[in-house]
C-alpha cells in the first residue's frame, strides 16, 4: 500500500515536470486560515507552490495567484475590507487586469476579498439564516473556459466543502443579468442554496474569465480519503476539488 | 478633541439580515411597536485639532472607499462633533 502523505505538511509532495515548472502564488493574510491547504493542493496537481506574503512589495516570479480563506483580519468592518488594501494585493489587482491576464482565484475569504478590489462584481453579505454553516455542497460548472475550470466539463456536478458565515452573493439586477449573459455565472449551487445567494451562484468570473471567485472549498477535495464521499457519502468525490488547480496548471503549461 | 462621525446604512434595497433577527427578538421581550429594524455602523473618527474643510474631505473619501462597500452599503451621514 502506497503511503499517503500527511495532510497539513505542504512540502512532501515534490512536484514533477513539466507542471512543475508553473508557480503558483498562495497568499497569506494576517488571520488567513487555509493557505497551507492550498499550496498542498497546488503540489498534489502537480505545481509549484510559492509562498506570498501579504505585506510583500512585489508579486514576484508567479504564473498564477490563489487568495485562500480564512478570516484576515478577523472580517473586521466587513469581510476582505482590510485585505484588499494590502500592498501586495494592489500588484494582483494590476496584473490581473493587465494583457498578461494573471490567473486570480479567490476562495471564500479570499472572494470576498476580489469583490472588495473590484476584481469581481457584487459582494457578501451575513448568510440568510445568520449561522456559520459547514457542509459538503453539492455546485454546477457553468462555464468550463475559465482559467481556472477548464479541466471540468460544462454542467458537471461536484461536491466539495463549503464553511462560511457572510457567504450571501448580492448584487443589483441589472449585474446579476449581466453575469448571466455573459457566461461569467461559474458555479451555481445544487439541490440547496446554503446562504440566500441571488440566483443560487456560488461562483463568479471576471470577463476575460482569469479572475475567478467562489464561497465553497475546492482545496479541501482533492485527496482520496480526506474529501466529502468519506465523510458523510453524500455523492461526488473526495477530489472533486483537484480540477481548479489541474485546469489553471493546463491553461500555464499550455499557454508557454 | 473634535470628532467625525461617519454613519454607514445597509442600502434599502438589501435585506438586512442582522436587523430581521433583532426585530424577530423584540416582541420576545415585550418591545410589541417597532415594524421593522436595520442595523448599520457607525464610525468616530478622532483629529489633533482643528477639523478643516481638507480633514473633512478626507474623511467624506475614506468613508466611500473604506469604510463603506457602496455595493452594499451607503453613507448617510458624515459630520463634526465638538468634544
Amino acid at each position: 500500500m502506497t503511503e499517503l502523505p500527511l495532510i497539513g505538511e505542504a512540502s512532501t509532495v515534490a512536484a514533477e515536470p513539466p507542471l512543475a515548472g508553473a508557480r503558483i502564488g498562495v497568499v497569506t493574510f494576517p488571520g488567513t486560515l487555509d493557505d497551507r491547504d492550498a499550496a498542498r493542493a497546488v503540489r498534489l496537481a502537480g505545481g509549484t507552490a510559492v509562498e506570498l506574503w501579504h505585506a510583500d512589495k512585489e508579486l514576484g516570479d508567479v504564473d498564477a495567484v490563489i487568495l485562500p480563506g480564512g478570516f484576515s483580519y478577523g472580517d473586521y468592518l466587513r469581510a476582505g475590507a482590510i485585505a484588499r488594501f494590502a500592498p501586495l494585493m494592489s500588484k494582483i489587482i494590476d496584473a490581473a487586469n493587465s494583457d498578461a491576464k494573471l490567473p486570480v482565484l479567490g476562495i471564500c475569504n479570499g472572494f470576498q476579498i476580489l469583490t472588495e478590489s473590484h476584481l469581481l462584481p457584487g459582494s457578501m453579505i451575513k448568510n440568510d439564516h445568520l449561522k456559520f454553516l459547514c457542509r459538503d455542497q453539492v455546485l454546477r460548472v457553468e462555464n468550463s473556459n475559465t482559467a481556472w475550470t477548464v479541466d471540468y466539463q460544462a454542467g458537471q456536478e461536484i461536491t466539495i466543502p463549503l464553511k462560511n458565515q457572510d457567504g450571501q452573493y448580492i448584487a443589483d439586477e441589472k449585474t446579476l443579468d449581466a453575469l448571466e449573459a455573459e457566461g461569467r455565472v461559474v458555479f451555481r449551487y445544487v439541490g440547496f442554496n446554503p446562504n440566500g445567494s441571488r440566483r443560487d451562484i456560488a461562483g463568479i468570473s471576471n470577463a476575460a474569465g482569469n479572475v475567478v471567485g467562489l464561497m465553497p472549498h475546492p482545496e479541501h477535495a482533492v485527496e482520496a480519503g480526506f474529501g466529502p464521499e468519506s465523510l458523510d457519502g453524500v455523492g461526488g468525490s473526495d477530489t472533486d476539488g483537484l480540477g481548479f488547480f489541474t485546469s489553471v496548471l493546463t491553461k500555464i503549461v499550455g499557454g508557454k | 478633541m473634535p470628532r467625525i462621525v461617519v454613519d454607514v446604512m445597509p442600502k434599502p434595497e438589501i435585506l438586512d439580515p442582522q436587523g430581521k433577527a433583532i426585530v424577530g427578538a423584540l416582541p420576545r421581550l415585550g418591545f410589541t411597536s417597532f415594524s421593522s429594524v436595520r442595523q448599520g455602523k457607525r464610525f468616530e473618527l478622532t483629529v489633533d485639532g482643528e477639523v478643516t474643510e481638507e480633514i473633512l474631505a478626507q474623511a467624506r473619501d475614506a468613508a466611500e472607499t473604506l469604510l463603506s462597500n457602496p455595493v452594499i452599503e451607503d453613507v448617510v451621514n458624515v459630520e463634526v462633533i465638538e468634544a
